[in-house]
């Protein structure tokens, strides 16, 4: 039972092993062996935003980007909020290790020294918070954790917290975790209230709803 | 009642010093902190850099420890400058209800990079692989100083060790800590000098904040952190307090992975919701310690957005980064310290390097070093790339 | 020039991973910056890299970016007239 004030989840994007799960429905899959890029494109191209900028961003980035595009698409709830109290709180346990050894690669050889600023705009993990901010205007606080795995009680502690300021009415927050060819997220919209416009899809938003919604299919 | 908020200890290593009272010199006396390039091994020798003045074995005997491998510069910095704080607060650091947040963007890549090829090969330099996560520094340091309660890493750029001080502060205010040691910390790296390079906004004769002719940052490295303390706490233990944290918010610029806003929208959203924390009116504040990087962008973007928030009644203005250099991470961290010592001492620190007003703004950052400067409530501001900028607001 | 620009078209699609973008999309005099490509000031900041990599070219002040990616025609220009032969 979800009462009026309490934090509810009202969307929820699972992508791991080359599948995307929205709000526990399979929404897209290919084959296991495809390599992560090209599971990221195919996603990219079934959401369909159009937003090319999208193949500049390292694989994080792409994969907090395309679950907060396939969140808020259809169903833009952060948008019945206003922007300054729209918040983000990700986490994930590599912070930005992927695209920092891309880089790196570009400095490290003195006959093929090349540093690129392409790259190198990416190797925070914040910078994945700041993309998803601009495609969706949520201009409230916004912060990465960095922790050993997934603490779903860390999160729900911390989400209490951010809403108990009321800086913050609705966010998106989880784990977007990328390492090599390892891959995992899961990203969800939360808001407190409930007193505006009703959503089909509403969990309460606890530590056993997560563990179920994070938990291998 | 929420709990109020203070803060009870200080440390600081910076380019211009080891501990606060040699950063109070510095400042004191005009001394930069930016210079040649001496102990990071790297080929751009041309680009001037804020070095903390000592080499690793150094760090070590300041930190206290015996030198050993497995340490990185990241982590030693922060543990001498968060070893300052504690001892600066005389808190006991153990029990449940002392917590440590601490700040990296750099973590141990300083040693990751030297030691890259090397891991491949699995000899001694494996010990470097654990040390290369951002969490590796704050569990050092909580090690160090037996701090075994909540403990947590905080990586939003520029403005992450800021973000750490506004979690500690919220989390006592909420009653889930007594007290909380909160900083950060970020040691000058290969990656971050050819990155920074890369974007070209390293100005090749040292920063120069808020000036018409500025031409980039200049990057430094270094350590601050804070005790805070509930007034509960502070009351029990008859602790000195040295400022109150009344105000704090972060926002999003949304407007570019790097660049800030041409209006500075992030920088008013943060400045604006730090002031309604405690309703403190804008009047109240005496003087800003700005983010000032010295960016053609950062200063202009920062500027707007102060004269927006401020109008015509604009507090004392400086940028504390021609002493210290951009410390990153540890930026937010540094200039908080900066803040709370320009409360206890009374004194108005200066921004060095300004010569010619910017023609696009009205007012002029500060270039006296005053003393009884009346400065009793400060805001101090932190933006990094991604659009995350953080106000926070100190008082004494 | 014409050669040039064409290998350009190429180049730049790769560097800048503008993956639904055709050779052809892409026209000799239109402006590079703006609407069209979608490209900032990172992109900007690629193509000195790009310039430097392929060409051999070295610019030291991002200002100068302006006028020499203003079109492909432009970029062109500049290339043949500095490369080091």
């Amino acid at each position: 039972m979800v009462s009026k004030d309490d934090i509810t989840i009202t969307g929820s994007c699972r992508i791991t092993g080359n599948s995307a799960f929205l709000n526990g429905e399979p929404y897209f899959s290919s084959a296991e062996k495809e390599a992560f890029p090209v599971f990221m494109k195919a996603l990219y191209k079934k959401v369909g935003p159009g937003y090319p900028k999208f193949y500049k961003m390292d694989p994080l980035t792409k994969l907090g980007f395309i679950s907060a595009e396939l969140l808020l698409t259809d169903n833009a709830r952060t948008g019945l909020y206003p922007e300054q109290s729209r918040g983000i709180v990700l986490m994930n346990a590599s912070a930005s290790a992927d695209v920092d050894r891309s880089f790196q690669k570009t400095i490290e050889d003195k006959e093929d020294y090349y540093p690129s600023p392409g790259l190198f705009v990416y190797t925070l993990p914040n910078i994945m918070a700041g993309e998803i901010a601009i495609r969706h205007k949520l201009k409230g606080e916004n912060t990465v954790f960095i922790l050993p795995t997934f603490s779903m009680e860390f999160l729900t502690d911390y989400v209490d917290l951010l809403f108990e300021t009321q800086k913050v009415t609705c966010c998106l927050a989880g784990w977007v975790e990328v390492d090599d060819k390892d891959y995992d997220s899961l990203l969800l919209i939360l808001e407190k209230g409930g007193k505006k416009k009703e959503n089909a899809y509403k969990l309460p938003f606890t530590k056993d709803v997560l563990e179920n919604l994070y938990k291998p299919d | 009642m929420p709990e109020r908020i203070f803060v009870t200890g200080i440390g600081l290593i910076t380019a211009a010093g080891k501990n606060v009272p040699e950063n109070e010199h510095s400042l004191r006396t005009g001394h930069s902190g930016i210079g040649e390039v001496k102990f990071l091994n790297t080929v751009h020798k041309e680009i001037p850099v804020a070095e903390v003045k000592h080499d690793d074995k150094a760090l070590f005997d300041l930190a206290g420890i015996p030198y050993r491998e497995g340490y990185t510069r990241t982590a030693l910095l922060g543990m001498i400058a968060a070893g300052e704080a504690m001892q600066n607060a005389g808190a006991d650091p153990g029990g449940p209800r002392t917590g440590l947040i601490s700040a990296t963007t750099v973590g141990g890549m300083v040693k990751s990079e030297n030691h890259y090829f090397d891991f491949l090969r699995n000899d001694e330099s494996n010990i470097y692989i654990g040390t290369h996560d951002c969490g590796d520094s704050t569990e050092k340091i909580a090690r160090r100083l037996g701090i075994h309660g909540f403990r947590s890493t905080i990586s939003t750029a520029c403005s992450s060790s800021l973000n750490s001080i506004i979690l500690g502060a919220r989390l006592i205010r909420a009653g889930k800590l007594d007290r909380a040691l909160v900083g950060g910390t970020d040691a000058l790296s290969r990656f971050t000098l050819n990155g920074f390079n890369s974007l070209m906004i390293l100005d090749r004769e040292g920063c120069k904040p808020f000036d018409k002719n500025r031409n980039g940052l200049t990057l430094g490295e270094g350590a601050g952190y804070l005790v805070l303390e509930s007034e509960t706490e502070v009351r029990k233990r008859n602790a000195m307090v040295l400022a109150e944290v009344t105000g704090w918010a972060n926002a999003n610029d949304a407007f570019h992975q790097t660049a800030s806003s041409p209006e500075g929208t992030g920088a008013f959203m943060a400045m604006e919701k730090a002031l309604e924390t405690n309703h403190i009116q804008a009047d109240a504040i005496d003087y800003i310690n700005a983010h000032g990087t010295g960016t053609i962008n950062n200063d202009l973007s920062e500027g707007r957005a102060i004269e927006k928030l401020f109008g015509d009644r604009i507090p004392r203005v400086s940028s504390t980064k021609a002493y210290t250099g951009h410390t990153l991470g540890a930026a937010g961290s540094v200039e908080a310290v900066f803040s709370v010592v320009s409360i206890v001492r009374n004194v108005l620190i200066p921004n060095m390097h300004y010569r010619d007003q910017m023609p696009e703004l009205h007012f002029a950052p500060e270039t006296e070093y005053k003393e009884e400067a009346g400065i009793r409530t400060v805001i101090t501001n932190s933006f990094g790339f991604g659009g995350n900028n953080s106000s926070l607001i100190l008082k004494g | 020039m014409e050669a040039l620009i064409e290998k350009l078209k190429k180049e730049i699609i790769e560097a800048l991973n503008l993956e639904d973008i055709e050779p052809e999309d892409i026209k000799a005099d239109d402006p590079l910056f703006g609407d069209g490509l979608g490209l900032d000031s990172i992109d900007a900041l690629e193509l000195i890299v790009l310039l430097e990599k392929s060409y051999g070219i070295k610019i030291e002040d991002p200002k100068d970016g302006k006028k020499i990616f203003y079109s492909l025609r432009t970029m062109a220009e500049y290339i043949s007239s500095h490369q080091k032969k």
